[in-house]
């Protein structure tokens, strides 16, 4: 059973508007909450032209698009989320950060209402910690691009109730995604071996073994993989992977998650991934991917 | 782009006929030398193929500089791998190896004829494990580590990698699947090379090349 009707997405960043995307797009109200009034008007830019796009490509009926995007709603301020019955945050991985906005929720949101978080590395028990509704917290962790992904990873916290947990569930089969239930260990499964494989790809740039472009064709040719681990990072962006990196291998102390010298000077140099229009490629555009 | 194929031994990269071995000629502007003893081959050709536009050695899991050298070498010489896994065939990729001293214009050369023969180059500096080896064992090494440390069940980690990234297949399946005493001996080449400890082969990988053989896979 899932009573779930109008879910909180913190964070408009590139997980954050994939997920909304996929929030809205399953029939659920989305109120999109950021800092930043005009990261909000790009992910709302960038949502409308993705679901345009589906119009297009025939994966949705004409008009669908519009009615999706009626469900979306944003704003600047926490007090509007208080109206949820799930916030699904996906702001920095950053534990003081997420205890800052969960416990702030907390004084907000009513009694029912489930704290999800989005995190890649970071443990959903110590986030739950610092939420004032430990039992009520629980890990759900989209893969990029969200709109595009049916994965999530779904991790109870130490003190997660069973309840919370079947409804997130429930939640997240009715949005049409296909959730796996993974232990509250780092990085949980995916970013186990995607942070340190995306940190081995950025050091065998940063040695010269191969151009970017050489090694993405070689993986996509070879394995099959539907993006070259450099594109996948530009959508990541080095930023991200910084933050990913820092929190993975102040975590695991595995040296293969620990920050490649390339991404901070990429980051130094402004060239962050897609977000920025040059990373280990060049775009003449922002869109999001599948726009 | 003519060329001429001196086969010396089976070849990992072309073990049945291809495209690239029925486009060759009696002689040509370019020289493959393929199969397990090409770098033999090249030794004993290696004045005469001075003149030609690029001479390609397959290579198997060494570097190009062990046929010709790390620091100076002819210029129109390249190494070349089809990348494959296993008892898998191999796949339409080929790893093109320069060194700094190679001419981009053999390099060129020698893409063309792979590429008119429906491959797919990906080029390369001469490092052991050149690209994808490099890349892959790390990984195939941890997924069967965390496989021991139980962090989940061989198909949910291979069902939430398939479905997370778009992999076609997750890595305990296919490392099953394509032989896994093959990755032992891929890792642990690459492992005397690097002296890295993520290249080192896991145990499951150890109990896989001691039983090769018997019918493990």
């Amino acid at each position: 059973m899932n009573d779930i009707k109008t879910v909180g997405v913190v964070g408009s960043g590139t997980m954050g508007t994939g997920i909304a995307i996929v929030v809205a797009r399953a029939g659920f109200k989305v109120v999109v909450l950021d800092t930043r009034a005009d990261a909000l008007e790009n992910a709302r830019k960038q949502a409308a032209a993705f679901l345009r796009k589906s119009v297009e490509r025939g994966r949705l009926e004409p008009g669908q698009d519009e009615a999706i995007m009626a469900n979306w709603s944003s704003t600047t301020e926490r007090a509007d989320l208080a109206q949820c019955d799930l916030v699904i945050e996906a702001v920095f991985e950053d534990l003081k950060v997420k205890h800052d906005l969960f416990s702030s929720l907390h004084e907000i949101c009513p009694p029912h209402t489930i704290f999800a978080s989005n995190t890649s590395t970071i443990s959903i028990t110590e986030i739950a910690g610092g939420s004032g509704r430990d039992d009520r917290v629980v890990g759900m962790h989209f893969c990029l691009p969200a709109q595009l992904m049916k994965l999530v990873e779904m991790s109870p916290g130490m003190n997660t109730s069973d309840e919370t947990f079947q409804k997130a569930w429930a939640f997240c089969e009715a949005m049409g995604q296909k959730p796996v239930k993974t232990r509250d260990t780092p990085g949980f499964i995916l970013n186990y071996f995607l942070i340190p494989w995306h940190n081995d790809v950025i050091n065998m740039v940063d040695q010269g073994v191969a151009e970017p472009a050489d090694i993405d064709i070689a993986v996509k040719t070879a394995l099959g993989y539907p993006l070259g681990p450099l594109e996948l990072l530009d959508m990541v962006g080095m930023d991200t992977q910084k933050l990913l990196s820092d929190a993975m291998v102040g975590l695991t102390n595995e040296p293969r998650a620990a920050c490649p010298p390339l991404v901070k000077r990429m980051i130094g140099a402004g060239k962050l991934g897609r977000k920025s229009g040059e990373g280990f490629h060049s775009y003449d555009s922002n869109k999001i991917f599948g726009a | 782009m003519s060329y001429r194929i001196d086969q010396r031994g089976d070849s990992i990269s072309f073990p049945e006929t291809h495209a690239l071995l029925e486009s060759a000629g009696a002689s040509g502007e370019g020289l493959f030398l393929i199969g397990k003893d090409a770098g033999a081959a090249w030794r004993e050709q290696s004045a005469e193929a001075a003149s030609l536009r690029f001479v390609a050695i397959e290579l198997g899991m060494e570097c190009l500089g062990v046929h010709i050298g790390d620091d100076d070498g002819p210029a129109n010489v390249v190494g070349f791998a089809r990348f494959r896994l296993g008892d898998d065939a191999p796949t339409q990729l080929v790893e093109l190896v320069k060194k700094p001293f190679t001419d981009p214009a053999a390099v060129q050369a020698a893409r063309q004829a792979l590429e008119a023969s429906g491959l797919v180059v990906a080029v390369c500096q001469d490092f052991p494990g050149r690209i994808l080896n490099r890349l892959l064992r790390p990984y195939y090494n941890a997924a069967l580590r965390r496989l021991d440390d139980g962090l989940a069940s061989e198909a949910d980690m291979d069902k939430t990698l398939c479905l997370g990234l778009g992999y076609p297949e997750g890595p305990i399946s296919l490392l099953k699947r394509t032989g896994l005493h093959h990755h032992y001996e891929a890792t642990q080449a690459l492992y005397e090379a690097l002296g890295q400890e993520p290249y080192a082969p896991a145990r499951r990988a150890q109990v896989a090349w001691a039983r090769r053989g018997q019918g493990e896979r």
